[in-house]
């Protein structure tokens, strides 16, 4: 029999080998859930992971999809991670993308036709903001009524979705889009549209914005007090308490960090690779979000790299579906499966693994 | 307005009862000390498999018991991530939800479309035909009176058998439980199966009664609904029923409203019942009625067994 014996305190080795051999491990069990469904499971992961990037066919078109893939990733991941650090789990990145997206192109859209290089940016902080309140309704409900903030910001994701429906065919509906659903395509209108800013790299506003969180995040955790405070609340919240942490000045920078992140994620997406606020212009960002945040190990260099493998497998994912007409669901189940693995591993990273010697009892 | 009450409430009892199984599975998962919030994986892994044996088969009864069968096979990924290998609890159940709702769809793709075998409707002469009454109680599918049953048994059992005192021993407190030499892990290992089998059978009255017919990501919250009715009940199953309904009567009545046409945006209809869970859960966590109070102490913590 094996015994698990607690670790003083995690394996730094084992925390940076677990993410690799997790992928590995995803490969593999990946790879027999593409064999259950008939194709063959060695193309099936080399069209997922190597083709987007050095099939000399497709990697002109998916080398620059990685980043427009991997910067609403990051972006969101980067906010996610500082709350998770500290204890506080708002999962609702998805509403709160949604909400951003809204209200960035509300304002943008408010003062249509006018053509201002001011109206980019204030959709810019309209789309923050949008976010942010939309993570401050959890943040608030938490330090005031103790609520628990993981099944109201996920409850809020299904009122935003409700909200975004009625966006796209109300108050947001292109007036001159013969009656279809969806609002004007904001990416064809100068004054609020986020460019590819560099030909052919996929570098959008968004994806700036996302290393520079990757920066800050960096920063804020390494160098300054506030980075200190949220760790020390995650590893011992009684000990931070003693230290002077205020728990609730705490949820609210977090929720509100990650809202306005989400919202920014969003707003990037609407003015540039979705183009216009539709019902279904959300893609499930917000949820994947999470296994990058976990992926990464909380890490902001980790979430980074998280977020460029992450965005390969939807890159991939897509280059299985039209090569191999595996369905796009089975690239939701591996990432899914991904994070199994993880968790998994995890135990490696906290505790010893000790055989046990001629004790029969438990 | 015409809303007939008689058929309103029919469909209260139907719209609840999908919460009703999977929050009152969920209760006995955290009366056992373990927060698993995978509820919506489990339910959409049920619906799924329920739909897809029914048309298979032909039998509503196969389908429910593969609808459990599924629901549990998710759960003990859920099991053996937390109790074996210690991981934590919530990032687990996300990932419950995650994966549950991609193999879902992928399993579901080649049946989308086809039509489940009817569930019979319970049909007593006499009792079935009373007027108010026999459309209320008197002509559901089996399934409601199970899960009435299950609430009631699983009362019973947690509060006048031993099995059910060992089940809140472990949640209040592993280390005594443990030290009491009462099997912690195993314990909480069966109750996330049965909480899954529920939620199995909760998301298999979906696609296979209520809708019936499957389509992606159909239970549409459903699982963080009952997520939300066990702290609403402070963990006692005569509320979950209590709660349930009252969630069914609201997601009924707003259903209602929209075919009425009424003078409200459906989006603001179809928000509603998200946003009174929401409120119901503001109002349970403050105040007087502190809930968190009733929660079993152990709620969500590592059992780690030393020596």
């Amino acid at each position: 029999m094996f015994k698990l014996e607690k670790r003083p305190s995690p394996s730094k080795p084992w925390i940076l080998a677990t993410p690799i051999l997790a992928v590995v491990m995803t490969m593999l069990a990946g790879g027999l859930m593409f064999a259950v469904l008939g194709k063959n499971p060695f193309e099936a992961i080399r069209i997922i992971f190597y083709d987007p990037l050095f099939n000399a066919q497709f990697a002109s078109y998916s080398r620059p999809q990685l980043l427009v893939k991997a910067g609403p990733l990051i972006l969101i991941a980067i906010g996610l991670s500082l709350g998770f650090r500290a204890g506080i789990w708002n999962i609702g990145a998805e509403g709160q993308y949604i909400m951003g997206a809204i209200a960035g192109a509300t304002f943008g859209l408010a003062f249509y036709p006018t053509e201002s290089p001011l109206i980019f940016p204030g959709m810019v902080i309209a789309g923050a903001l949008g976010g942010w309140a939309w993570a401050m309704i959890p943040a608030i409900l938490r330090t005031v009524f103790r609520t628990n903030e993981i099944l109201v910001s996920l409850l809020l994701v299904y009122v935003a979705e409700k909200f975004l429906a009625s966006a796209a065919v109300g108050f947001l509906r292109n007036p001159e889009g013969s009656g279809f659903p969806g609002s004007r395509q904001l990416n064809r209108i100068d004054a609020m549209s986020n460019p590819e800013l560099f030909a052919n790299t996929g570098m959008h506003w968004g994806v700036v914005m996302a290393f520079i969180s990757v920066i800050a995040a960096y920063i804020l955790l390494n160098k300054h007090l506030l980075g200190y405070q949220i760790k020390l609340a995650g590893q011992a919240p009684r000990a931070a308490k003693f230290a002077g942490v205020n728990p609730s000045r705490l949820i609210i920078l977090c929720l509100g960090v990650s809202g306005a992140l989400a919202g920014l994620a969003g707003l990037f997406e609407v003015s540039g690779p979705a183009g216009q606020i539709s019902i279904d212009f959300n893609v499930g960002y917000g949820f994947t979000a999470i296994i990058v945040a976990f992926l990464g190990r909380l890490h902001p260099v980790g979430i980074l790299l998280a977020g460029l493998l992450m965005a390969l497998t939807y890159i991939g994912g897509e280059l299985a579906q039209l090569m191999l007409g595996i369905p796009a669901s089975a690239i939701q189940a591996f990432q899914g499966m991904l994070l199994f693995f993880l968790l998994a591993l995890d135990v490696l990273s906290n505790y010893r693994i000790r055989m046990k010697k001629g004790e029969a009892t438990a | 307005m015409m809303i007939d009450p008689v058929t309103l409430i029919a469909a209260l009892i139907v719209a609840s009862t999908p919460i009703l199984l999977a929050g009152i599975g969920e209760l006995v998962v955290e009366k056992a000390g373990v927060l698993n919030l995978g509820v919506e994986g489990m339910m959409i892994m049920g619906a799924v498999c329920g739909f897809a044996i029914a048309v298979q088969t032909g039998s509503p009864t196969l389908g429910f018991l593969a609808a459990a069968a599924g629901g549990a096979a998710l759960s003990l990924i859920f099991a053996i991530l937390t109790q074996y290998l210690l991981s934590n609890q919530v990032a687990t159940g996300l990932a419950l939800t995650l994966f549950g709702l991609g193999l879902s769809s992928l399993i579901g793709e080649s049946i989308s479309g086809s039509t489940p075998p009817p569930v019979a409707r319970l049909d007593i002469p006499g009792l079935s035909d009373m007027p108010v009454l026999g459309p209320i109680l008197f002509s559901h599918t089996s399934m409601v009176y199970i899960s009435v049953g299950l609430v009631v048994a699983v009362w019973a059992v947690l509060k006048h058998t031993h099995i059910g005192l060992v089940i809140r021993a472990v949640g209040e407190n592993h280390d005594a439980a443990h030290a009491l030499g009462y099997k912690v892990v195993r314990v909480r290992i069966a109750a996330i199966l049965f909480g899954g089998a529920c939620a199995g059978l909760g998301g298999a009255f979906f696609s296979m009664v209520r809708v019936p017919q499957w389509t992606e990501g159909m239970t549409a919250g459903a699982g963080w609904i009952a997520l939300a009715l066990v702290v609403f009940a402070s963990w006692k199953p005569g509320r979950v029923m209590l709660g349930a309904y009252l969630f069914g009567g609201i997601t009924a009545l707003q259903l209602r409203l929209q075919a009425a046409g009424i003078d409200v945006p459906v989006e603001i209809l179809a928000m509603s019942p998200y946003v009174i869970t929401i409120l119901v859960l503001v109002i349970m966590s403050s105040g007087k009625a502190r809930a968190a109070l009733n929660a079993p102490a152990a709620l969500g913590k590592v059992f780690h067994a030393t020596g």
